[in-house]
């Protein structure tokens, strides 16, 4: 079991939360080719090793968090509300 | 090498099994190979047997970063059939499952094949709308398909919860000539065989490092040396996008989950098929092995992960989904539980191709079929390296297919990875 510590809620089971997909694709513009368009949707990096990921905290908050976890060892080492204005909020609330 | 055969049997009987050679030689890598098969699974040995049998190619190496079955080989629930739709992949499947009918003798090495038939539960009228159409393509097509109303059905599985399931049972689609074999003896068995016909299998030789030049791979770096090849094929499941990095060509289709897959304690025979229940989250199957064990899987693990071990609440689905439909095995215990890492596609449908660079070819993206696709990934990839340009059958199973818009997207999931379970 992960044990991730929402932002929210605190710390949970991994069971709560939702794996998302790979949080450093970024996608082209609307104008841009359908070459680039296919890299951005359906080609992945697939790291060994430590990767920034989104989960969403399906069963509690529900806010959608990207997160930095190593994909061999499953470790976290940071997490934050994937919208910057959340996290601004909750930082200045809670410290983190 | 000596044969299997009755008198071989008889001999050794009578001599304390003294007279057995071992199975396939450890030879040391040689400088150069006329062709290298990266990955020592069921698809790598595979394919260097059917390249040194159906093409008489001799100068062939594989190279395991392990040991033979120690990978995702050993690390699956065994279960072979061939209920696929999509174009090419119905038809690929149905060449496996024709290659498992014949396998033993063609390798002579029993690899306990056994079409004892799957059976996939459907629980509702849509569900069977949805049965009936696959097993119409299926028959269409030529392979063997059949509808079981639920009368059928509890004649021939008497023992599955009839009575207050939360999704009652209606029926099940079948195949017969499905079933499953022992998984180590596939991939040993096939070692044997790619031996016999010089090919070298190097085991503990892992690739760390990749030789290219602008349009070739000269050769590659690995824990045993420098080894050169005229041709090079990926086989490497889960890890293939670790090789792909060291060949500087960007991104992959894929990515890397794990699956799991549990055994436990030895009963008398109780289930004499695949069974597979799926409705709504769950995704369950489960057979039993001639030693009497339970082998049972389910879901991936949601997240992407190059572990081989699985988390718990998993295991949790998968004991719920086993009493929806099997009561009877609420006390049973289990003795293992592994993951193996899924090379899981965009569209849930794997890759037998060219790539960019003129002298590698990939064979890749099994998402949970790699097990029962491996005779014929072997054969097609063979077919791939040898003659340079994939079968008419495979020809859109390749990297260029997304930007196409022909994605084989057997499940519908769309582009998530995780999906196509």
């Amino acid at each position: 079991m992960i044990r991730i510590k929402c932002p929210y809620c605190g710390e949970r089971d991994h069971s709560e939360f939702t794996y998302g997909s790979d949080a450093s694709i970024e996608y082209p513009n609307l104008e841009s080719n359908a070459k680039d368009w296919t890299e951005a949707i359906f080609f992945r990096k697939n790291i060994y090793g430590k990767q920034i990921e989104t989960w969403h905290h399906t069963n509690g908050c529900r806010l959608w968090l990207i997160i930095e976890r190593c994909t061999i060892t499953h470790k976290i080492f940071s997490i934050k509300p994937a919208h910057p204005e959340i996290h601004k909020l909750l930082k200045n609330q809670n410290n983190i | 090498m000596t044969r299997f055969n009755a008198w071989n049997v008889i001999k050794n009987g009578l001599n304390d099994q003294t007279g057995w050679d071992r199975q396939w030689r450890d030879p040391e890598p040689k400088k150069e190979y006329e062709i290298v098969i990266v990955g020592g699974g069921i698809h790598g040995l595979a394919t260097s047997y059917y390249l040194a049998k159906n093409f008489n190619i001799k100068n062939i190496a594989v190279l395991e970063k392990g040991w033979i079955g120690g990978g995702n080989a050993g690390r699956n629930t065994t279960i072979i059939r061939s209920n696929y739709m999509m174009p090419g992949s119905h038809q690929f499947y149905e060449h496996s499952l024709k290659l498992w009918e014949n396998l033993s003798h063609d390798l002579n090495y029993n690899v306990m094949f056994s079409q004892r038939a799957h059976v996939s539960l459907f629980h509702s009228p849509p569900a069977r709308d949805v049965a009936a159409r696959r097993y119409n393509i299926m028959k269409l097509h030529g392979t063997d398909a059949e509808l079981w109303d639920i009368n059928k059905l509890k004649k021939n599985i008497p023992y599955l919860n009839y009575h207050n399931a939360r999704f009652p049972i209606l029926g099940a689609a079948v195949q017969n000539r499905a079933g499953n074999a022992r998984h180590d003896a596939v991939v040993w068995g096939y070692a044997r065989a790619a031996d016999q016909l010089g090919v070298d299998i190097l085991q503990n030789c892992e690739v760390t490092n990749i030789l290219r030049t602008n349009s070739n791979i000269d050769g590659l770096e690995t824990t045993r040396g420098i080894i050169k090849a005229k041709k090079i094929g990926f086989a490497v499941a889960g890890n293939t996008s670790r090789l792909w990095e060291m060949t500087g060509l960007g991104n992959l289709p894929i990515e890397s989950h794990k699956l799991q897959a549990f055994v436990t304690e030895s009963i008398k025979p109780l289930i004499d098929q695949v069974i597979v229940y799926g409705v709504g989250g769950a995704h369950f199957y489960i057979s039993q092995s001639d030693k009497g064990s339970l082998v049972f899987g389910g879901d991936l693990d949601w997240y992407k992960s190059y572990a081989q071990r699985g988390n718990l609440p998993i295991v949790q689905d998968c004991a719920e989904a086993a009493m929806a439909i099997l009561p009877c095995l609420g006390r049973i215990r289990i003795v293992r539980h592994w993951a193996g890492v899924c090379d899981m596609s965009m569209d849930g449908t794997f890759f037998i191709c060219n790539t960019p660079i003129k002298n590698l070819f990939l064979n890749a993206g099994w998402n949970y079929g790699g097990f029962k696709a491996g005779p014929a990934s072997g054969w097609y990839f063979a077919d791939l390296i040898a003659n340079e340009q994939p079968n008419q059958i495979i020809k859109n199973h390749n990297l260029e297919r997304f930007e196409k818009g022909i994605n084989l997207d057997e499940r519908g999931a769309g582009p998530d990875p995780k999906l196509h379970g």
